[in-house]
């Protein structure tokens, strides 16, 4: 118990220190919401257009920012105002980050619910206090200590920590079967970041075949006779009157279109500027390649237009030249198709929360790989809650470690400034080093000096492979000079290299997961 | 396999808290005309890199030495020659000669960073791992006492924050220590007289490694101690000549430098500082009664005065661990009675209370807290206040976990515990009322005065401890291993 108050101070110190540290866009797209809930009344904020970072997430973070303004004030009124764009004054730095690190307590408190709530810890490992070796404090450490999330929310600057929290303390509820609650939180979640709607399909499906009808969600065949009309009933309710306090005042000031029109904007691009690892990643690159190649040979005709570079920087719709262009339609459908079959797995064969657990990351996964306009950091979205089945299986643990390792180094371009390079570097290399010593301890897996523990020799060849290919991207390219003729290079590579090893990920973890049929008290 | 992820482990986390603090501002930073530390040591290597080595420490019309002119020994000028090389290889710009001045540039600073990083990474943290080996504690006390004084807030911030290279000539005298520890007389002195002609705040450790030397010699049986002796000046003075040889083609030169290094033109301290003199000014200015003359004369009685006891003792009886105590003594006489102190200068006794960690968590902890926090209003004019809060509270924590500080039993736990909280919490008002609370007009400095005096009083305390320490330490067995090894 007191090392666990430990990690958590010390991971706090730790982001006290990084207060200084680059801050992107979003810390001014933050600032600006604050000075909007603060100084304007409901009805404009959905309207204000001073700032090119207007207000575009759900009310209850608008409600957030504006309790946030309140304690502001004290700090630094002039962060306040909506004109002034951009402002960074000592004392706004402070507030914010500081105001992360506050928020970030949900999470902290949220892991701590499902760590002491639902991991059985086994024999006497109850005592154990070493970080290195005790379960408990191994996957708290996992979670609170994510290098992902350190890098998005204390560098790069949001609030995902809180938002985390919401999620992880939703998923914990539904392990502790307090469906209703979880429920709840997750209906307060999707009002604080709409982002999180990717998943609600495993909330939908497994709420409605575990909760709703009434055969303890294990059996395998529905019985229709089971299901309860109080229940739908209650879930209705309780998320039904969430949205209707976070949308209705909208609602009764016909403001709803204008909210929603905020809220999913289609008009940006199919590829954020930096492309996100996942599938149009390697989409994109075979165009290319099919580009040049046709080039070369003379067998099309391509007109010029189809030629700028997708990695320059704007965020722009994009003609692929030679395969068809994908349409935000076709993205929709393409993410339908690749959730479906988890969903459908679930809905077959119910075999409680854990089961859940699988779809929602399949989700995740699935709108990450297919969805339109993606960005790099949405892969925290699969990352934290992938973290929670470390413990359980050998073989997730296995692709955990692959996973973060991949995507903590997918995050690398989001952070481009030269000052944080070795920060980010130390930052990652702490948490692969500690994740695979650590979750090798768990499973009594020795290191050795050929193999890294839990992967085949082909993945720890790939795992390495970031080290050379960071080292190109760090040092060769610009010390050739070539970060100003193609600067895009560095960024397609990491994309594409990175995209292979998530793709791997979901592969597998798709077939592990359909795998698993039924529990085994009901095979044997 | 288990020890290299420790030390990967600590290694990484070291470099990431360093670097996040190199991401503040430096000394002066912005600050016209004279900036601070950092714009002293990037003229350094404009001036070394520029100038042919004798007129290094000369006025001349191209090097001013008022501003900012070079005042430390010789080897700090070879090193900001390399550094100049290395700058005017990546950018002309920055070492240009008297047209560089106060140059700050974001690449600039980066470089400036990394050099330091690199010193302290090379030098510093090897020595650590391998001094902590060499006390054969295990390899898990090892890695905690490494990880701790790794995490020593008052180096990071000086060193990374406020812009210095003390981890060079603190990494340096620490071989040296490692050195005599494993028996090897000569490389320890000579490691100790590089770490002295890299800083000559170093002297703070002369006596004791002198004393430790002839004592040893002294100890060895039959003639044996005499050519030991020997050995060890031709080694200390071979290693002075390489290291001033371009100074020695005449008297002059070396006077020069000398007289360069040790400024006996400035005051009995600079701003505040938490040794004697500075807080007895509370009562008495000797300023006003005594002239400068006799001001010096009377630092040089009292620091030799007090560092009678400890070096006596540590001669008389020489020992590896009663050396690590006279250390400890004589660096913090030295930094509460000598003449022209520098806040910063509390780094040299605290890096070798650090050695104690595994024996006393308690004492050590408190004192490297306390000294840290002796810097406050240096931290706090530099803009570290977040670093030094993040840094403190880290390295609290961090102690918590790694060691228990509990030491004694009885009514003397009870003091104890009250003691360290009491001396905590006085710490946190402080802070808070330096940051908060705007000072009476007639009393400007209040807060950097209080600080001062209340970490004086801490330092005497500590002062009476390790001495306390040294003398109740056990007769052991004069390390038979440092004096077989040299009879075989």
């Amino acid at each position: 118990m007191e090392t666990w108050w430990m990690v958590v101070g010390i991971v706090t110190c730790t982001k006290l220190l990084l207060f200084p540290s680059y801050k992107s866009t979003d810390f001014d797209v933050h600032r600006n919401w604050l000075a909007i809930t603060h100084s304007l009344p409901i009805s404009k904020w959905y309207y204000e257009d001073t700032s090119e970072w207007t207000l575009d997430y759900p009310p209850f973070f608008a409600w957030l920012e504006y309790l946030l303004s309140q304690i502001a004030q004290f700090f630094d009124p002039e962060m306040l105002k909506v004109e002034n764009v951009d402002y960074r004054s000592d004392a706004t730095v402070l507030f914010q980050r500081l105001s992360v690190v506050l928020t970030d307590f949900i999470y902290i408190y949220a892991v701590k619910e499902f760590c002491t709530k639902c991991i059985k810890l086994q024999r006497k490992d109850d005592n154990n206090s070493d970080i290195f070796t005790s379960p408990y404090l191994i996957l708290t450490s996992l979670l609170i200590c994510n290098a992902g999330l350190m890098i998005v929310d204390h560098i790069h600057f949001q609030y995902n920590g809180f938002l985390f929290g919401l999620l992880l303390l939703s998923i914990t509820r539904l392990y502790e079967g307090r469906n209703i609650e979880g429920a709840l939180w997750f209906a307060a979640l999707l009002n604080f970041k709409h982002i999180y709607l990717y998943v609600a399909p495993a909330y939908f499906v497994y709420l409605l075949r575990c909760y709703c009808f009434k055969s303890d969600g294990v059996a395998a065949k529905i019985s229709w006779r089971t299901f309860s009309f109080t229940r739908i009933i209650m879930l209705g309710f309780v998320v039904i009157s969430v949205f209707c306090l976070s949308f209705g005042p909208f609602m009764l000031m016909d403001q709803l279109p204008q909210v929603l029109s905020r809220l999913f904007p289609f008009k940006r691009g199919l590829c954020h500027a930096y492309w996100a690892p996942n599938f149009y990643a390697l989409y994109n690159v075979v165009d290319k390649a099919a580009t040049l190649f046709c080039k070369k040979y003379n067998l099309l005709n391509i007109s010029d237009r189809g030629s700028a570079m997708m990695t320059g920087g704007l965020v722009q719709e994009f003609q692929h030249t030679v395969l068809p262009s994908i349409s935000p339609l076709v993205t929709l459908i393409l993410t339908g198709l690749s959730i479906l079959p988890a969903v459908l797995h679930l809905w077959v064969y119910p075999k409680g929360p854990k089961s859940f657990l699988r779809c929602l990351i399949l989700c995740g996964f699935g709108s990450y790989m297919f969805a339109w306009h993606v960005h790099e950091k949405a892969i925290l979205i699969i990352t934290i809650p992938f973290s929670l089945l470390v413990l359980d299986k050998k073989r997730d643990a296995q692709l955990f470690l692959i996973l973060s390792t991949v995507a903590h180094y997918s995050l690398f371009p989001l952070i481009f400034t030269k000052a944080e390079t070795v920060i980010k570097i130390c930052m990652v290399l702490l948490y692969t080093v500690y994740s695979f010593y650590s979750v090798g301890n768990i499973y009594r897996i020795p290191w050795t000096l050929t193999q890294l523990p839990l992967c085949s020799t082909i993945e720890t060849l790939y795992l390495l492979g970031i080290v050379p290919l960071e080292i190109y991207n760090s040092i060769i390219n610009p010390g050739l000079g070539l970060d100003q003729r193609l600067p895009f290079i560095p960024l397609m590579l990491t994309s594409v290299y990175c995209a292979i090893g998530i793709m791997y990920c979901w592969i597998k973890f798709y077939i592990l997961t359909f795998q698993e049929k039924m529990p085994k008290s009901h095979r044997e | 396999m288990n020890n290299i992820v420790y030390v990967a482990l600590v290694s990484l986390y070291a470099i990431f808290v360093r670097w996040c603090i190199s991401l503040n501002t430096y000394s002066g930073a912005g600050k016209k005309p004279m900036f601070g530390d950092y714009e002293a040591q990037r003229h350094w290597m404009e001036i070394s890199y520029n100038l042919p080595v004798h007129s290094w420490y000369t006025n001349s019309s191209v090097n001013n030495l008022l501003y900012w002119g070079l005042d430390y020994p010789p080897l700090t000028a070879y090193h900001s020659w390399i550094c100049g090389f290395l700058s005017q290889k990546i950018n002309p710009e920055w070492v240009k000669l008297n047209t560089s001045r106060g140059y700050e540039r974001y690449e600039h600073k980066l470089f400036m960073r990394y050099t330091v990083l690199f010193a302290d990474v090379v030098l510093f943290f090897p020595v650590i791992f391998l001094i902590f080996k060499q006390m054969k504690i295990g390899e898990t006390q090892m890695i905690k006492a490494a990880m701790l004084t790794l995490m020593y807030p008052g180096l990071i911030l000086i060193d990374h924050g406020h812009f210095q290279y003390n981890c060079i000539s603190l990494g340096l005298m620490l071989f040296g220590v490692l050195f005599l520890s494993q028996g090897r007389d000569l490389l320890g002195s000579i490691a100790f007289c590089l770490a002295l002609n890299y800083k000559q705040m170093e002297l703070y450790h002369a006596l004791p490694f002198f004393c430790y030397l002839l004592g040893i010699c002294f100890r060895s049986q039959n003639q044996n101690g005499f050519f030991r002796l020997i050995k060890i000046g031709l080694a200390v003075i071979t290693t002075f000549v390489f290291c001033w040889l371009p100074f020695l083609s005449s008297v002059e030169s070396a006077i020069q430098v000398l007289h360069r290094l040790f400024p006996f033109a400035r005051g009995l301290y600079e701003d505040k500082v938490a040794n004697v003199w500075c807080t007895l000014s509370l009562v008495i200015k000797l300023k006003n009664i005594l002239t400068t003359d006799h001001i010096i004369l009377l630092c040089l009685v009292s620091t030799l005065v007090m560092l009678l006891p400890s070096s006596l003792d540590l001669l008389i009886r020489p020992s590896i661990q009663r050396f690590k105590l006279a250390l400890i003594n004589s660096s913090l006489v030295f930094f509460l009675f000598s003449f022209q102190v520098h806040e910063k200068s509390i780094l040299i006794p605290a890096i070798v209370v650090c050695l104690q960690i595994n024996k006393e968590p308690f004492w050590c902890v408190w004192f490297g807290v306390l000294s840290t926090f002796s810097m406050l209003p240096l931290l706090i004019k530099d803009g570290l206040t977040t670093a030094f809060i993040g840094c403190t509270l880290l390295y609290i924590i961090l102690s918590l976990t790694l060691y228990d500080l509990v030491q004694y039993t009885g009514w003397k736990k009870s003091l104890q515990k009250l003691m360290f909280s009491m001396s905590i919490l006085g710490m946190a008002v402080l802070t808070i009322g330096s940051l908060t609370v705007k000072p009476p007009v007639h009393l400007p400095d209040l807060f950097p005065v209080l600080v001062s005096a209340y970490s004086c009083v801490h330092f005497v305390i500590f002062l009476f401890y390790f001495h306390y320490r040294q003398f109740t330490l056990a007769n052991d067995r004069v390390d038979e291993v440092v004096l077989k090894k040299k009879m075989s």
